[in-house]
């Protein structure tokens, strides 16, 4: 029988958390392969110029030097590829433009690879990259989307028509009647809002150690990635042509990703490569300077949204017009961010009935944009849930009940931007919220705030979101070049314990615990029976890794699915053992049993007998006790949730601080309580980072003001308060076997309006009629819209 | 960094012998040259660590009844030692940075450094304080020559910093939100001959006084006395985290908020 406090359910310590904490993390960086050499990488200072010259030959003499690599060197390269191909309005496949390992006639954008020094230390590379003569003739950068799109304008690519990636439109036989709603309509708000560009700032900065061993011709890359098969495939593949039987990609220990580990990079690649060159492992270790100009970077939308309502504030239509910034070359999965990430979900929790999204894709002399925590959803619920609380404030109704009003209340319910919501209770989790959040008690605290001076505002926020990412045959029409299913093998060792090996991979999430608690209870042992693998291409089935909260709604599901195969086999072997007939045999708590008799045999000793298969039926099934099991999601999973935020704003600074926050959230079954709450606190953390304090700001020559942490200011524990967060409204999902649906991202999608929102409420308590404040909504911007 | 040579003597002499080569860099507790360093932003000869010299460290009183700061006191130090002689310098310097910037960076390293927008030069100024080193004795007034400038010559150490303690005093910093260094950071000081207003992270010209406000606080020390009183905004930095109008505003915002504080 298990421990009580292990199953589904139990809200268990991480057990990882004892070696993080403790030091005995094994992270990429951590990884020292002997006979390694360092590389370091010349990046361009520009943001858009001709590469004139680039003369390696003083550099290849300095001391500890093994080999510069240049532009040159990968010609007969593969570039970095895409992994979605999205389709524009028109029918016609997006522009989609080289991305070489290293520069190649061009840089474009502060930061892209000129040259690679191979040398004996980190050192000696950095000295002798400096030796490298570069000449670059300045072209103009090109940094605002709209004028990017210009006629004449400087193109980023020169072999492309223009900077225009995409235009997008959703659905696009939608649009003349949406057109022909907002006619009709009996109030129409407007709002014009950007969603500003962002990085990432994983704890741990990205490495990567290449290794060639030349007696068996193998390639192996220990990287910091979220997924590990996906970084191996589109490497072996398409980049550098290894197939993937002399290929392993390990990624051990990650220090976060928050998607922008998700991507292939150019230095991994190199690192590959470079390893079989110089036939030397080669190690490559990002400073965080680096990392401000070489990750891909998160968000940057400029965005208009109309919401047209009926004489009783019915929604009856939604159109927006929206300008992604793609950055200089499309990173691995960019062109779906601001499309089928961000477009389908621009119902949210709302029944309206007519929806078009335009998007348009730009290209510009800055880094790469790509998915970040949320990724296009966080984008379409902050524009979604800000026009809804201005036509609110324009209709002179009351937010909650204007939301209320509209909320799809049937499930499953199918939206006009072509996603299926399985099932959701918006009403009961409002519920929730509004307890939890003590709204009634609002209006003392305002006056309480506003005795000692401060404007106090009440911002409400509701979303949903795509997760459990996601239908393989759906993503495919829809232009993903990969498969999106996930894969678990549940490997039972003689003596009872089990190791699963999982396509998912941990960066912070808790799999380590939070999987072996839902084994733990399919079978009725100890959780610490079980380990979780993942990580290392050499040991795991083919899996798709981490993001988009897919995990347990996917990798579980994978994961159960084996566990039951293993089940199925063990009962069989259980029903040989006690001579009974397979289906009269239960397993509950560890103990097989023949219904209406006293027999039972205990799981090690099925176990045992699968391997040492003395007593065993070999006639009918084979020994051994292992099953691998993939699983393709038939429907995305819809986490929803109600969101407030109470905020102060000194009207004489104009700083907002955060007073109350409180997260309801439906997220269907829950394995462990305790790691959820820790995945909503970090989520609302990381959004109101974004609402109140993060950007990322280019110059008009593309030079990026905000390149380290004495500009990009990251949120810090005092910037946040204590949250309130509950997540017992739950609708499970209908369509996976544990009838959850993810939770990593909700916070970062649910927390950003909810904060801007409260702002602007407090401005208007105060008498300002502020309509809108972008993000980082700053004491210094909120002191300019106070003064305007 | 760039390779380097390294001295750590642990007197004042030997610190000007090591210092007087081409090319060398005195290293307090080294929170901006060391991060300088790290980014190839800088590339000394030598580097003189003044960290074992004890004859600049330390807080004690004068007999004048100032409170001398040695040159190569921590923060941390500073925050705990002049808590009941000055609590409002105490107060400052246990604002400064994090733990771990407040138990390496000095006083010393400060106030040579210079940054616009550090904290210690708004207390210096607005306490009138003088500026020892081995040479000579230099008073605020005349130590600040703008952003990153002072009067220091080259090699030359400051050994302590003398602040005569005032009647009342506040120091009010509104924060970098990334940094958190002194967007605005305003010290005001009250004494028996009248009030010093010094303020920080505000102007392109590094710490100033602010005169208006002095003189009008010293006709009456309340925060009627300033109210509606205002910088003009020429002058004043601007940047990602306020413009020039911004920080002007709070340069008032913070004064009262001093005078308010000030005990």
């Amino acid at each position: 029988m298990p421990k009580d406090h292990e199953g589904i359910g139990a809200g268990t310590k991480r057990r990882e958390d004892v070696r993080f904490l403790t030091g005995a993390g094994n992270y990429t960086d951590d990884i020292n392969v002997h006979g390694q050499a360092h590389v370091h990488f010349l990046r361009s200072d520009v943001a858009h110029g001709r590469l004139k010259k680039v003369d390696t030959a003083a550099a290849e003499g300095m001391p500890g030097v093994i080999r510069v690599f240049t532009g040159a060197d990968f010609e007969g390269v593969g570039g970095l590829p895409c992994g979605w191909c999205v389709t524009d309005r028109h029918g016609q496949p997006m522009q989609e433009p080289a991305h070489p390992v290293l520069a190649q006639g061009k840089v474009r954008h502060v930061g892209d690879p000129i040259a690679a020094v191979v040398a004996e230390t980190a050192e000696q590379a950095r000295d002798a990259a400096e030796a490298i003569e570069v000449e670059i003739e300045d072209l103009p950068a090109v940094i605002d989307m709209k004028a990017a799109l210009e006629e004449g304008a400087t193109k980023v690519h020169d072999d492309l028509t223009s900077n225009l990636c995409y235009d997008w439109g959703f659905v696009e036989e939608n649009r003349e009647a949406v057109d022909k709603a907002i006619k009709e309509a009996a109030h129409v708000t407007t709002l014009e809002l950007k969603n500003q560009r962002l990085v990432a700032n994983p704890m741990e900065p990205r490495v990567a150690v290449g290794d060639f061993n030349r007696g068996t011709g193998e390639h192996t890359l220990y990287t910091t990635s979220q997924n590990p098969h996906v970084i191996r495939l589109l490497m072996g593949a398409f980049v550098l042509g290894i197939p993937e039987h002399k290929l392993r990609v390990v990624a051990p220990d990650v220090g976060g990703g928050f998607g922008s580990k998700i991507f292939h990079y150019a230095e991994e690649a190199f690192c590959t490569f470079a390893a079989k060159a110089v036939n030397r492992p080669v190690k490559w270790t990002s400073s965080r300077s680096e990392a401000f100009i070489s990750d891909a970077q998160g968000r940057d939308h400029v965005t208009k949204i109309e919401l047209a309502l009926d004489k009783d504030n019915n929604f009856t239509a939604i159109r927006t017009e929206t300008y992604a910034n793609m950055g200089a070359y499309l990173s691995t999965f960019a062109p779906s961010v601001p499309t089928w990430l961000h477009g389908t979900l621009m119902a949210g929790n709302y029944k309206t009935p007519n929806i078009y999204v335009n998007v348009k894709a730009v290209f510009t002399n800055t880094v790469p944009v790509d998915a970040y925590r949320g990724a296009g959803r966080p984008e379409a619920t902050y524009q979604l849930e800000r026009v809804i609380d201005k036509a609110a404030r324009e209709l002179g109704v009351d937010p909650i009940a204007l939301r209320r009003q509209n909320f799809v209340t049937e499930f499953p319910y199918a939206t006009p931007v072509a996603v299926e919501y399985d099932t959701g209770d918006y009403h009961g989790t409002m519920d929730v919220l509004e307890k939890m959040a003590d709204l009634s008690g609002f209006e003392a605290r305002r006056k309480e705030s506003e005795a000692r001076g401060k404007l106090r505002g009440l911002g409400l926020n509701c979303y949903i979101e795509a997760c459990g990412i996601a239908p393989s045959q759906l993503v495919g029409q829809l232009g993903a070049r990969a498969g999106l299913y996930e894969s678990a093998t549940v490997r039972v060792n003689a003596t009872g314990g089990i190791v699963v090996m999982t396509g998912s991979h941990s960066h912070g999430q808790g799999h380590e615990t939070t999987f072996p608690q839902v084994i733990a209870d399919m079978i009725g042992i100890d959780a610490d029976m079980i380990e979780i693998e993942h990580g290392d291409t050499a040991n795991t089935p083919m899996g798709m890794g981490t993001y988009g909260s897919r995990s347990i709604a996917v990798g579980g599901s994978a994961m159960v699915r084996a566990a039951e195969k293993v089940i199925n086999k063990a009962k069989k072997i259980a029903a040989h053992l006690m001579e009974a007939s397979e289906a009269d045999v239960e397993l509950k708590d560890g103990q097989f049993s023949v219904a209406g008799t006293d027999k039972s045999v205990a799981w090690g000793d099925v176990t045992l007998a699968a391997y040492v298969p003395h007593n065993y039926p070999l006639d009918e099934i084979e020994p051994g006790l292992e099953e691998t099991a993939f699983y393709d999601p038939s429907n995305f999973t819809y986490p929803a949730g109600a969101y407030a935020c109470e905020v102060e704003v000194d009207p004489e600074t104009g700083k907002v601080e955060i007073k109350r926050f409180a997260a309801a959230d439906d997220f269907g079954n829950i394995i462990n309580p305790m790691i959820v709450d820790g995945q909503v606190h970090g989520g609302i953390g990381q959004g109101i980072g974004q609402a109140l304090l993060e950007n990322c700001v280019y110059d008009e020559s593309g030079q990026i003001l905000s390149a380290s942490f004495m500009d990009y200011a990251m949120p810090r524990a005092d910037d946040v308060p204590f949250y309130d967060v509950d997540h017992s409204s739950q609708t499970p999902c209908t369509h996976n076997p544990l009838g959850v649906k993810g939770c990593g991202e909700a916070g970062a999608i649910g927390s950003p309006p909810a904060v801007v929102n409260a702002v602007i409420d407090a401005l208007h308590s105060g008498g300002h009629k502020v309509d809108h404040i972008d993000m980082p909504v700053s004491p210094a911007r909120v002191w300019a819209a106070m003064n305007a | 960094m760039y390779a380097f040579d390294f001295e750590r003597p642990s007197t004042l002499a030997e610190a000007e012998k090591a210092l007087a080569g081409e090319d060398a860099q005195a290293l307090g507790g080294g929170q901006t040259l060391i991060p300088t360093l790290k980014q190839r932003l800088a590339m000394p000869e030598k580097l003189v660590s003044l960290g074992a010299i004890q004859e600049i460290k330390g807080v004690c009183k004068g007999d004048d009844g100032a409170l001398c700061v040695g040159g190569g006191t921590t923060h941390a130090t500073v925050a705990r030692e002049a808590a009941a002689d000055y609590p409002a310098l105490a107060a400052l310097a246990a604002h400064i940075g994090d733990p771990a910037v407040r138990n390496r960076g000095t006083i010393g390293g400060s106030i040579a450094n210079n940054d616009p927008a550090a904290c210690y030069p708004a207390a210096v100024l607005a306490s009138g304080a003088t500026v020892v080193t081995n040479k000579r004795k230099i008073a605020a007034d005349d130590y600040f020559k703008g952003m990153f400038e002072t009067a220091l010559d080259e090699g030359e150490i400051i050994t302590e910093v003398r602040f005569p303690v005032p009647e009342k005093a506040s120091y009010q910093k509104f924060e970098q939100p990334a940094s958190r260094f002194a967007l605005v950071g305003v010290f005001v000081a009250k004494y028996a001959d009248g009030v010093r207003v010094g303020v920080t992270g505000a102007s392109e010209g590094g710490v100033f006084r602010w005169t208006e406000a002095e003189a009008a606080l010293s006709a009456d020390f309340s925060t009627g006395a300033v109210e509606g009183m205002a910088r003009p905004a020429d002058g004043m930095m601007s940047d990602l985290h306020g413009s020039a109008a911004y920080r002007a505003h709070l340069v008032g915002v913070m004064t009262r908020r001093a005078v308010a504080a000030a005990s």
